[in-house]
């Protein structure tokens, strides 16, 4: 059937780069708009070119103290990736075998990412509420709160991380042939060896991916935070708060900060993935590939 | 070896057989399944204390009274009817939850019948006429990689184009199709539903992708051959086959629509009411019981849909 495309191959592809720019046309306007200047306003055309906007927001003449927030959610971010990424790799190998209460996670898991986020959200602060009451009345009257960025905030962005870092782990052990290990232990290798020099070699670039789905999807997070962050707020909470007031570009700067950390992890995570599949490449066997 | 780098080990229960009698100490000291508890032990401890548990308050409490200032640990049906308040006075009218619910799900099934237009070609283009592999890959991570960037700022980066003097009233006066510019366009149902679909088109495309990458394409040749039409492969093979995906994407977007009360808040310019945003305005207005009692609505109506759209598919199976 090779005959050149057919014409629902061009209809689709101008559907599909249209789709494209609706998704990133939008983010790029505000990127070029943050870079007004200084009596510019929400929208085009230009008012000059400027960085006014961002200098002002790295002096912290902005209603909110961003440096904190910034500080507070990379924080959180970082400490939310590496649980996710070692919390899912530990889950992921007991998936493949049979064990008690498997069913019991999946669901667990697939409920996470599908309960609306205000209902686990409120949940979480009622939890810590009824947790806080509990220490006033029995142990001390003077107790503030258990509620925090590391506490409550930690826990409801892994509800909404763990699932996916979940999703991908078994995505890997679909695709992984378990006679590689096999043949580790053949030669001696002991569990452990066996997981650091074949098993985790081998699913490492997906690993990062799990790492990239970690802090992104912390670093952005909102609505589970919303009830559940505590007393502070994150960056992405700031944002949103801005977003009733709009009245100059220093929100649209604010965005592009934001972003530029996102991409920023975004570009370092596929890069390093895509050095890890050349490298696999490069010196991967050649095993069951033929004689060439 | 010390203990802590068992938990990782991944046997087969015959090698561990086979291990007792080079390692006997060991071997008895972990079972398996002991080494699966602690492998999966950790994510299941957060689930429980951040997800399940929390889940059981909200029931309880949703069960409690409270007052201006606090929630009173008693028996109390009172969220409920307050949420419920004039329901029955004044049938046949709908009152404000039942008004609310409904504008809820009318904007969720706008919401999924464009992104499942949109995911459903968006896929079909990936999966079928994309055919080099890095291609493939390569345009998929242009379509997941908005979706590692704040939504927040994906939904005001409509104010410049969409406001009164944004870019397309503008365009429109110039061009002298309209004369003033257009109010609907932003803080309105209109940039709520578009601003949705930017959003979570993403949760439709990637399962939907997903079931048709798994099409054998002989199928499709076969049905070619056997002188079926493009349109008769597409509605008797191909949609039939990617059920699959477009139920669990369907399950996806659905369910973001009927919490969310961030794009609704911010699009909505904070004037549109959804089921998420009552529990929002109850929450802080601090009458968490009511808050929990929408909460086990929201939840029951959500688990109800679920399981409809589940019965059509095995979803486990297809993961």
């Amino acid at each position: 059937m090779k005959e050149g495309r057919p014409r629902s191959f061009y209809v689709l592809a101008i559907f599909f780069a249209a789709y494209v720019l609706f998704l990133y046309g939008p983010m790029i306007a505000i990127y070029v708009l943050s870079f007004q200047g200084p009596q510019g306003g929400l929208t085009f055309p230009m008012n000059g070119v400027s960085t006014f906007w961002l200098a002002k927001l790295f002096q912290g003449t902005g209603i909110v103290d961003l440096g904190a927030a910034f500080r507070r959610s990379l924080l959180l971010g970082i400490i939310v990736m590496t649980v996710t990424v070692v919390l899912s790799v530990a889950a992921g190998m007991a998936f493949r075998r049979k064990f008690k209460a498997q069913s019991i996670l999946f669901y667990s898991a697939i409920a996470s990412l599908i309960v609306p986020s205000i209902i686990t959200s409120l949940g979480i602060s009622l939890e810590f509420r009824i947790i806080d009451d509990l220490i006033k009345a029995h142990w001390n009257e003077n107790f503030e709160t258990s509620m925090g960025l590391l506490t409550s905030g930690l826990g409801a962005h892994l509800t909404w991380t763990l699932p996916f870092g979940l999703l991908i782990m078994f995505a890997i052990f679909n695709r992984f042939d378990p006679r590689l290990e096999e043949a580790a232990r053949d030669l001696g290798a002991t569990p452990w060896q066996a997981f650091r020099h074949v098993v985790l070699p081998i699913i490492l670039p997906s690993v990062i991916g799990i790492g990239l789905f970690g802090f992104t999807l912390s670093w952005d997070e909102l609505a589970r935070s919303s009830q559940a962050i505590g007393a502070v707020n994150t960056l992405p909470l700031d944002l949103q708060g801005l977003t009733t007031t709009v009245t100059n570009p220093d929100i649209y700067a604010l965005g592009t900060i934001i972003s530029a950390v996102s991409f920023a992890v975004i570009t370092l995570a596929l890069g390093t993935i895509h050095m890890l599949n050349k490298r696999q490449a490069a010196k991967g066997s050649d095993a069951g590939k033929g004689l060439v | 070896m010390d203990t802590s780098e068992d938990i990782l080990q991944q046997p087969s229960p015959d090698l561990v057989r086979g291990s007792e009698t080079a390692r006997p100490a060991k071997a008895a000291r972990l079972s398996p399944s002991f080494i699966s508890w602690l492998q999966a032990g950790p994510m299941m401890l957060v689930f429980l204390a951040f997800f399940l548990i929390p889940l059981v308050f909200v029931v309880i409490v949703s069960f409690w009274d409270y007052n201006e200032y606090q929630l009173l640990p008693t028996f109390s049906g009172r969220g409920y009817t307050d949420t419920f308040e004039g329901c029955i006075a004044q049938l046949p009218d709908l009152c404000t939850i039942g008004r609310t619910y409904v504008k809820t799900l009318k904007l969720c099934v706008m919401v999924w019948a464009i992104t499942l237009f949109i995911g459903f070609w968006v896929a079909y283009f990936l999966a079928f006429h994309v055919k080099s592999k890095t291609w493939q890959m390569g345009l998929s991570l242009l379509c997941t990689i908005p979706f590692w960037t704040s939504n927040v700022i994906r939904m005001i980066a409509w104010i410049p184009l969409l406001g009164r003097n944004g870019l397309v009233n503008s365009g429109l006066v110039k061009s002298g199709l309209i004369n003033q510019p257009l109010e609907w366009l932003l803080f309105s149902e209109f940039s709520v539903v578009l601003a949705l679909v930017h959003l979570f088109t993403f949760f439709m495309v990637v399962p939907i992708f997903n079931s048709m990458v798994r099409i054998d394409k002989s199928l499709i040749e076969a049905a070619y051959d056997a002188g079926a039409t493009g349109f008769q492969t597409l509605v008797n093979v191909i949609i039939p086959l990617a059920k699959p995906g477009i139920v669990i994407g369907s399950i996806f977007v659905i369910t973001i629509v009927m919490g969310d009360f961030i794009t609704i808040g911010v699009m909505g310019g904070q004037q549109i009411a959804s089921a998420g945003k009552i529990i929002e305005t109850r929450v802080n207005a601090l009458q968490f019981p009511a808050a929990a009692a929408n909460a086990v609505i929201l939840l029951v109506i959500t688990f109800l849909i679920i399981t409809m759209m589940s019965r059509i598919v095995d979803i486990k199976k297809e993961l």
